[in-house]
């Protein structure tokens, strides 16, 4: 089934290695970088309307 | 209107039950759990695309093993034409009946839409530089995908500078309307210009012209960038819900339970 005879032919692919894995590499980051992005807006969020939310408790114990 | 007074609408008539999720109090938990399964089931067929993609299929007779990247380059041409045209349902969507969760669906593709188009680009480059001498040509497919992640660009930034959310929402919607007659143009260009970009090589009525192992590595990744797109979507739309209805009593209640 499997193609390739060694490591070595397959990181060189044939002398595209460059072209290749670099395709490879900016498609992992751009991906990885979405998911952060979106994982962060959203903690930040969260964390934003968490203390919102305590400062109207505060307000409430105020009034 | 307090939360246990939301219409149910039970034995309404079938169309009418097609808008209870159109209500983002309701939309929201199913998003919620919607969202991790196409995450695996992206995870999985990444994994398994990848495997027949890179290690099981054969070298190509006259690009070599150079023509790999095509595993990376067309579910991402793919995808990026695809998302526009679901954007473009919604827009109509909103446009039509003024629900607001459609809009927030529109926005919430085009991040990832526009990474898509991006990924077509750059892997594109990568492979015309050692197959046709050139990072770039300005070509009609080319240049039409260029056109589309400008077209991203630009929804991104019109939705974000409009301060008012249904205005913003509105114009939105006009721009990826006007926009997805560029879809079609990306589609057929390579059958209606000279171009340098190569033809169809699987179409619906003809089949395909490519080995087998590598017809099903593409297709297992292109299914894995439908499904990545659908998660990550489900995703931000509910960080958009979050944002725009926290207002309500029913977001200030879930930040209040547990915070999630």
């Amino acid at each position: 089934m499997l193609y390739w005879t060694s490591w070595s032919a397959f990181f060189a692919m044939g002398g595209y290695g460059l072209y290749v894995w670099g395709s490879v590499l900016v498609c992992a980051l751009g991906w990885i970088t979405e998911i952060s992005l979106l994982r962060r807006q959203r903690q930040a969020l969260l964390h934003h309307l968490r203390r919102v939310e305590f400062a109207r408790g505060l307000d409430k114990e105020n009034s | 209107m307090a939360i246990s007074e939301h219409p149910q609408h039970e034995g309404g008539p079938r169309w009418f039950r097609l808008f209870h999720f159109a209500s983002p109090y309701q939309f929201y938990p199913l998003a919620g759990k919607l969202a991790p399964w196409f995450a695996s089931a992206a995870a999985l067929l990444a994994l398994t695309g990848l495997w027949m993609g890179f290690a099981v299929a054969p070298i190509d007779a006259q690009q070599g093993e150079g023509y790999r990247i095509i595993f990376l380059h067309v579910p991402t041409s793919w995808m990026a034409m695809f998302i526009y045209v679901v954007m473009a349902f919604w827009s109509i969507v909103h446009l039509v009946w003024r629900t607001r969760l459609s809009a927030m669906m529109a926005q919430s593709l085009a991040p990832t839409g526009a990474l898509m188009a991006f990924l077509s680009l750059v892997t594109g480059s990568l492979w015309g530089k050692p197959m046709w001498g050139t990072w770039w040509v300005w070509d009609a497919r080319l240049t039409s995908m260029l056109l589309l992640f400008f077209l991203y660009l630009g929804f991104i930034s019109l939705t974000r500078s409009i301060d008012d959310p249904e205005r913003a929402d509105r114009a939105g919607s006009v721009l990826a309307l006007v926009g997805v007659f560029n879809i079609p143009v990306i589609h057929f260009s390579v059958k209606w210009w000279n171009t340098l970009h190569q033809g169809a090589s699987v179409s619906v009525s003809k089949g395909s012209s490519m080995a087998t192992t590598m017809l099903i590595g593409m297709l297992l990744l292109a299914l894995a960038a439908w499904m990545y797109s659908i998660a990550m979507t489900l995703v931000r739309v509910r960080v958009l819900i979050l944002q725009r209805e926290a207002h309500t009593r029913w977001v200030r209640e879930l930040i209040a339970q547990e915070g999630d």
